[in-house]
Parts: structure tokens; C-alpha cells; sequence
């Protein structure tokens, strides 16, 4: 290669390289503000500011759903299998929650602990099957069938 | 080897090769993305949860894939603009940004179509679809810086920086769903592992996805080709092949 463009080539790589750096620097320090919720563990520990609106995600709780069969109001646990948050919500649900599905919910931490939310989104995982398929997985697995999203959740505690 | 990336710089050489690959990238795209969305959108069977909604996958996860993969290209051939000043790397950089940007917002606006009634909102400030939107801006950037300067020269240099610093953003597009909790899942479609989703709805996407690559490789073959007639509009072979078209 000729040597003129072997240095052009040089200050390239260390141009694309520090660019990398920095960009990797700057997302690690903000990794908290680029985070879009906070999982229930964070939350438990006290982690989370009460009373800012927050977004709190992870799975809901089987059989913690409970409606008011008078209003739209409804209360479930948002976990992650290790801790849980009591959520209220007064509002419709999408059509993707349930228990046992991912949810993110946008509200306000109270000072009881409980998470009073204004906006719940469902959060859906990468996989996807026919009907019939995951009957059958879950004839053949259950309880032990645990979504890879749980999986997740217990590796964010990590840092 | 050197030799054969040299040709590759000559707009008359490439002006053949291209007008010889084109039919076969054309006919055999067509025939895969058709195939791919036929069976995906019509023959698939529907998701557990999602019901139908889910098919806009097809179109969403392709989409995804050409706007970002078209940046990679864009930024190798940012590479070869500013090391070898090879003409042709900037007619490519040039010639498909536009593509890109297309791209880019096809998924962005197929991901909001189905995450209104998926997640419950059209968009949400995550790292995926916010990284995402700023390739969209680089697109619209690079388009625009394009324009802006006038002479040929400065704008290739100018243009291919701006591509090759962008570039950092594609790593964090792809493992955004990785390294932070988003709302957007992690990816199903892997070509490394076993995909997340059954094997009938998986054959499709990636006949769409193989499908979408070629008819790519057509636009821009085709986009290269009018920009090369334009910029070498004086040269002795474009008068030629003008002349003869005329007969």
C-alpha cells in the first residue's frame, strides 16, 4: 500500500476509534438516564425517587391482578422473581397484559411503596409462535417455562 | 488483488458490470421478497399473543436490516473515498443515502404501527427507538451536507466524514436491547443462533430479508449509474454510449 495512504488509513482508525471511545464513555456514565425503567429490585432498595415520575418494568405477577368491578381501577405486582412492586392503575390496559407478561408502567413512587401509574405499556419478548406450538410448551413445561425476559431482569441487577 | 480494487474505481468499467448484474439482481429479488411477503403475510400461521398483528415483522425487520447494513456500506465506502479517493466509493456513498433514509423510516413507522396496539404507544423514548431515529437524522445530514457544498471534491471528503463519525451509532442500534433495559425486545431474527420464532414464520422473513438485499443491490446499481452519467457527461465514453443509444 502506498505510504500516503497508509497514514490517511491510520488517522482513520484512530479517528473512528477515539469517536468509539468517547461515544462508549459518555453512554456509560448516562446509563442510568438511557435506562427506560426501573426494575422492582431497584425500586425495593430504595433506589428509585419517590414522588417523580419514573417508570417502573418487569413481569406481572401471576395472580396479583385485581379489578374494581365498579371502575376501571386495577392493582397488580410488578416482579422480576426476586422483588416486587404493588402498581395501581386506573385506565385500559393494552391488549397484551396479562399475568406473567411483561409490563412498563409510567407513574409516581408514593410513600407507601406504592407505585401509582398513569400509563402502562405492555413489553413484548422476541419470541413468537403459532398458537398451537406454545400450547404444547406450555403442556410440556409447566411452571418450569419461564420467559427469557426474567432472565434479563436478574442480569440488569448486575450494576 | 490490488488490481481488481483499481478497476473497481473506473466508472466505465463499473457502468458494465452493473448493466450485466442488474437483471439478475432485479429478477431474483423480486422473487424472494414476493415469496418472503406472500407466505409471511398470507400463509404464516399468526402469533400466540400478538394474533396478526405481528406479521408487520416481515416488513419491519427487513426494513431494520438494509437501513442499517446500507450504513455499514456507506461508511467502508467513506473509507475508500478518503484513503484511496476512489470517484466511485462517493457515487456510491451519494447514490444511496437516500435508500437508507427510506429505509430507516420504513421501520421506523411500521415499529409505531404495531407498537400502538402491541405495547400501547406509538413511540417511547427508549435507546433502540431513539438511536434509531438518529440514523435517520444521519441520513438526512449526509443528504443535505451533500447538497450544500457545491464542488464535487470538498463535498466527497466532507460527506465521508460525516458518514465514518456516524457509524459509531450502528453498534449501539444493535445491542441498545442488550446493554439497557428498553421497551423494544432483543432481536428475533438471528443468523448466528437459533432464532426466537418458529421455523415457518422465520423462512419467510429471511426470504425477505435475502430479497430486500437484492432488489437494494438493483436501486443502487441503477442510482450509480445516472449519477455516473451525470458527473462523466463530458468524457469521451458517456458521448459515445449516448450516440449509440441514439441510433
Amino acid at each position: 500500500m502506498h505510504p500516503i495512504r497508509k497514514k490517511r488509513l491510520t488517522i482513520l482508525i484512530f479517528l473512528v476509534a477515539g469517536l468509539a471511545v468517547a461515544v462508549g464513555l459518555t453512554t456509560y456514565a448516562l446509563r442510568q438516564n438511557i435506562n427506560l425503567f426501573y426494575d422492582p429490585t431497584e425500586i425495593a432498595a430504595g433506589n428509585a425517587p419517590v414522588d417523580v415520575r419514573i417508570r417502573a418494568g418487569g413481569m406481572v405477577e401471576e395472580g396479583s391482578v385485581k379489578r374494581d368491578p365498579e371502575s376501571l381501577s386495577v392493582r397488580f405486582r410488578v416482579t422480576n422473581f426476586t422483588d416486587s412492586v404493588p402498581v395501581e392503575y386506573v385506565g385500559i390496559l393494552p391488549d397484551l397484559f396479562a399475568e406473567g407478561q411483561g409490563v412498563v408502567a409510567m407513574g409516581r413512587l408514593n410513600n407507601d411503596g406504592l407505585f401509582v401509574a398513569d400509563q402502562v405499556l405492555a413489553k413484548h419478548d422476541e419470541n413468537y409462535m403459532p398458537p398451537e406450538v406454545a400450547d404444547a410448551l406450555e403442556k410440556s413445561s409447566k411452571g418450569q417455562h419461564k420467559p427469557p425476559y426474567a432472565d434479563k431482569t436478574a442480569e440488569s441487577q448486575a450494576y | 488483488m490490488w488490481q481488481f480494487f483499481h478497476k473497481l474505481g473506473s466508472p466505465k468499467w463499473f457502468f458494465g458490470i452493473a448493466n450485466r448484474f442488474m437483471p439478475w439482481l432485479l429478477a431474483g429479488g423480486l422473487i424472494l421478497l414476493v415469496a418472503g411477503l406472500v407466505w409471511g403475510l398470507a400463509f404464516a400461521p399468526k402469533d400466540y399473543l400478538q394474533g396478526n398483528s405481528y406479521r408487520i415483522i416481515f416488513i419491519h425487520v427487513p426494513s431494520a436490516f438494509l437501513a442499517q447494513s446500507i450504513y455499514i456500506m456507506m461508511a467502508s465506502a467513506a473509507v475508500v473515498t478518503l484513503v484511496w479517493r476512489m470517484k466511485l466509493a462517493d457515487v456510491f456513498v451519494k447514490s444511496v443515502a437516500p435508500v437508507g433514509l427510506m429505509f430507516t423510516f420504513l421501520a421506523l413507522f411500521t415499529g409505531a404501527v404495531w407498537g400502538k396496539p402491541t405495547w400501547g404507544t406509538w413511540w417511547v423514548w427508549d435507546a433502540r427507538l431513539t438511536s434509531m431515529l438518529i440514523l435517520l437524522f444521519l441520513y438526512g445530514g449526509v443528504i443535505a451536507l451533500d447538497r450544500s457544498i457545491n464542488d464535487e471534491k470538498s463535498a466527497a471528503r466532507a460527506v465521508a466524514v460525516l458518514v465514518l463519525v456516524g457509524v459509531v451509532n450502528i453498534p449501539i442500534i444493535k445491542y441498545s436491547v442488550n446493554w439497557w433495559n428498553t421497551l423494544h425486545q432483543p432481536a428475533t431474527f438471528k443468523l448466528t443462533e437459533k432464532p426466537a420464532m418458529a421455523m415457518e414464520m422465520w423462512v419467510p422473513l429471511l426470504l425477505s430479508v435475502l430479497g430486500l438485499y437484492l432488489l437494494f443491490g438493483w436501486l443502487a446499481c441503477l442510482r450509480m449509474k445516472t449519477e455516473i452519467l451525470v458527473r462523466e457527461r463530458r468524457t469521451r465514453w458517456v458521448k459515445d454510449l449516448v450516440l449509440a443509444g441514439r441510433k
